[in-house]
């Protein structure tokens, strides 16, 4: 078996950065993200970055932390208003944004993981976002063609992760997850738990160990809650 | 409404309770960001309806208690959240599958303005900090029956039902239903006109005239 379980986040990242590349991370708001990724990513000091990610994190916490210390050139997301660095950025023409649909977005992902170079969509038509693409009728609707996503590096955060690479994801913070784990040239995961062989249900992996070149333990999981909204008891 | 005394108009809960009117028993629904997210308090009884969260939720429970908190369960507005007995977990692009597919049968949003072709805008000011629009051009690209829910007029008073967007689109020809604080319109198709169907208490027809740029049957 080739191995994949690297001992630490800097070690799983050795020879796959450089400046100017994309990388694809997983994760809606705070949710499911690669903290320990990103956070050795940060400290390898790697800059001119394109980041495809559905948001931007916050002033201090997921991708927010490149975005602060101006390793960001360019961000793919489809929605980033929870990060006050961001906009001041954004305002001042320091950071290209693409906007994309979130399910344009994911689609994207999937559909460059999947080798479909580009693919047709109702969503968009008639908007900004269908400037300068091409528009196609297919029976009585038009459709906008949106190109697939490719990254040089793909970062996912997976609940449990076995010796093979094998991935399966909690409750919503699977969201994007499985399709970034797609899009990589190489795709390396952070789990909270490695679990032995064999213990994972064949039938419930998630992402399966050939989309998963490298592996660690994730050591940051602090999974910060942006918007703690509870109900009194007994509803 | 009934419980109003006096009041002109309708309230927030009051637009809501509305819009969570025209759910139906089975519906799968997605419900946006802000007010829409109240009409999910106000599903009536016997009406079985299932939430949709397109960040990947199949089946959306109430709000947790202190003890439920789950970093990993959150809506799409980033709120915790809980889930129930029917739920399934999806990636993103699954649950896209089911907006853009075709597969949800009602959403409720927010906008900035709706035209009388049906046109919506609800993502951007040019000139302001713009946020992105997550998933609501999908939801309107692909969700079988959109329903807007908005204040009558601008904060500055001006009509935001208009004869054209002037905002940029979030999709063009999409909103089937519009409820405001003052009025409901509807229309039977998407080639059709909106057509005034509700006043709400103390409000005349003379006052949305007033109020509305957009034209529509009465």
């Amino acid at each position: 078996m080739a191995e994949k379980l690297r001992a630490n986040a800097d070690i799983a990242l050795e020879g796959l950065l450089f400046d100017g590349m994309t990388i694809a991370a997983g994760g809606f708001g705070l949710c499911g993200i690669p903290e320990t990724l990103i956070q050795a990513v940060l400290k390898s000091g790697v800059r001119d970055l394109t980041l495809v990610s559905n948001n931007a994190g916050v002033d201090d916490f997921g991708l927010g932390l490149l975005l602060a210390e101006k390793r960001v050139r360019r961000m793919v997301a489809s929605y980033v208003g929870e990060n006050k660095e961001f906009e001041r950025q954004f305002l001042a023409n320091e950071l290209e944004v693409e906007f994309n649909p979130q399910g344009t977005l994911a689609e994207r992902m999937r559909a460059g993981g999947a080798g479909i170079p580009a693919f047709y969509t109702r969503t968009g038509v008639g908007t900004m976002i269908a400037e300068g693409k091409e528009v196609r009728r297919f029976g009585d609707s038009d459709y906008v063609m949106e190109t697939g996503i490719v990254a040089d590096l793909a970062l996912v955060k997976a609940w449990k992760a076995d010796p093979y690479g094998n991935l399966v994801y909690r409750k919503s913070a699977r969201n994007f997850n499985p399709m970034v784990a797609t899009c990589g040239q190489v795709t390396v995961a952070e789990a909270e738990m490695l679990v032995p062989a064999g213990s994972l249900d064949p039938d419930g992996i998630h992402t399966p160990a050939v989309f998963v070149q490298r592996f660690i333990q994730a050591t940051s999981n602090e999974k910060r809650i942006e918007r703690r909204t509870t109900r009194a008891e007994a509803a | 409404m009934a419980t109003d005394t006096g009041m002109k108009g309708w309230t927030r809960d009051q637009m809501a309770a509305r819009a969570a009117r025209e759910m139906r028993d089975g519906f799968t629904a997605n419900l946006g960001i802000g007010i829409p997210t109240l009409v999910g308090n106000f599903i009536p009884p016997g009406v079985d309806v299932t939430l949709q969260s397109e960040n990947g939720i199949l089946g959306l429970g109430p709000f947790p208690t202190e003890q439920e908190v789950d970093p990993d369960i959150i809506n799409a507005g980033k709120q915790t959240i809980t889930e129930l007995d029917r739920t399934s977990y999806v990636s993103s692009a699954d649950s896209f599958a089911m907006i853009r597919g075709g597969h949800i049968d009602l959403s409720v949003l927010g906008a900035m303005e709706v035209a009388e072709n049906g046109d919506l805008a609800n993502w951007m000011i040019p000139g302001q900090m713009i946020k992105g629009p997550g998933g609501a051009m999908d939801l309107v690209a692909g969700v079988r029956r959109i329903i807007v829910l908005m204040d009558h007029v601008s904060k500055n008073g001006s009509p935001k039902f208009r004869t054209r967007c002037t905002l940029p689109l979030t999709g063009a020809n999409v909103v089937d239903m519009l409820i405001t604080d003052l009025a409901i319109f509807d229309r039977e198709s998407r080639g059709g006109p909106f057509r005034l169907i509700e006043l709400a208490p103390g409000v005349t027809i003379e006052e949305v005239l007033a109020k509305t740029e957009a034209s529509f049957e009465i």
